[in-house]
């Protein structure tokens, strides 16, 4: 019923982007120095959000077409896994700004942001609990969830852009512009957020096959 | 046998020794210069656990799936 393989895919690119992270050469840049070495860390969390809340959006809107609780169920379960990411991300991202701006928090506008977009879903979970019945829980929450998903995507890929920030690819920082992601970190990059996408989406599953099981009994 | 035993096992300490003398900084792989495969070797283990128990996680899942005979 469940297959391994993909799993096992995904635990080799995450072990091989790990080690290969630390080992492979990176542009030497001011600033950044060896934390350059982050993008291969600590953007993936953020990518292995995304991903989890479209999904869990595609859901909230299958769930409002066809009223099937299961839907409700998968959307909630993605949430919750992509808020444990989210929060990886915000944390390792806070402690590489604490050495490289300075301080853990600096109100910068990705930061704070990204932030605002965490509590949004927060909220989400919130707004859940709070009511106790099954339909208009799953009902009231698959349509916040539509409004939330949009909302995390401006304020995540949007507005930061519309300010000046000092996340590396952002306007003047010596980051991520100045080598356009050169093509020995792409050989990294991009097997470590196909790798943690794969991870965060197979523990969404276990989540869910567990509520499944406890629904059952 | 013992005897034997013994010796052999003298004369590993005495190569170990030997070593030492003639090459007294042993520059091994975990110990090159900036000591960054320390670093790997630490993260690969915590990977490893971490891919482990999500594996053994999800078996256990199938297991109580077929008990029930859900999903």
């Amino acid at each position: 019923m469940y297959k391994y393989w993909w799993k096992i895919v995904a635990c080799v690119l995450v072990f091989y982007s790990s080690v290969a992270g630390f080992l492979m050469e990176v542009p030497v840049l001011p600033i950044l120095n060896e934390t350059i070495r982050n993008l291969y860390f600590h953007v993936p969390m953020w990518f292995v959000m995304v991903v989890l809340f479209s999904i869990s959006v595609f859901y909230s809107v299958k769930y409002l077409a066809t009223n099937k609780q299961d839907y409700d169920t998968r959307a909630v379960e993605s949430v919750n896994v992509g808020l444990l990411f989210s929060i990886l991300g915000l944390v390792t991202g806070a402690i590489w700004a604490r050495f490289t701006w300075g301080q853990f928090w600096s109100f910068d506008a990705k930061q704070t942001f990204a932030a605002i977009a965490i509590l949004l879903y927060f909220a989400y979970i919130t707004l859940r609990n709070a009511i106790d019945e099954e339909q208009k829980r799953a009902k009231i929450a698959a349509v916040y969830n539509i409004f939330a998903f949009p909302m995390m995507v401006v304020l995540l890929f949007v507005l930061p852009r519309m300010q000046d920030s000092l996340h590396p690819g952002n306007g003047g920082n010596p980051g991520f512009n100045a080598y356009d992601l050169d093509s020995r970190m792409r050989m990294v990059f991009y097997p470590a957020c196909i790798g943690w996408v794969m991870i965060g989406y197979w523990i969404y599953t276990l989540r869910y096959r567990l509520n499944i099981i406890k629904n059952h009994n | 046998m013992k005897k034997v035993f013994l010796f052999i096992l003298l004369q590993l300490f005495c190569v170990q020794l030997f070593a030492q003398n003639n090459l007294p900084e042993m520059a091994t792989d975990l110990r090159s210069s900036g000591k960054i495969y320390v670093v790997v070797v630490c993260v690969a283990v915590i990977l490893l656990g971490i891919i482990a128990f999500l594996f053994s996680i999800d078996r256990r899942l199938s297991n109580v799936e077929k008990k029930q005979k859900v999903g």
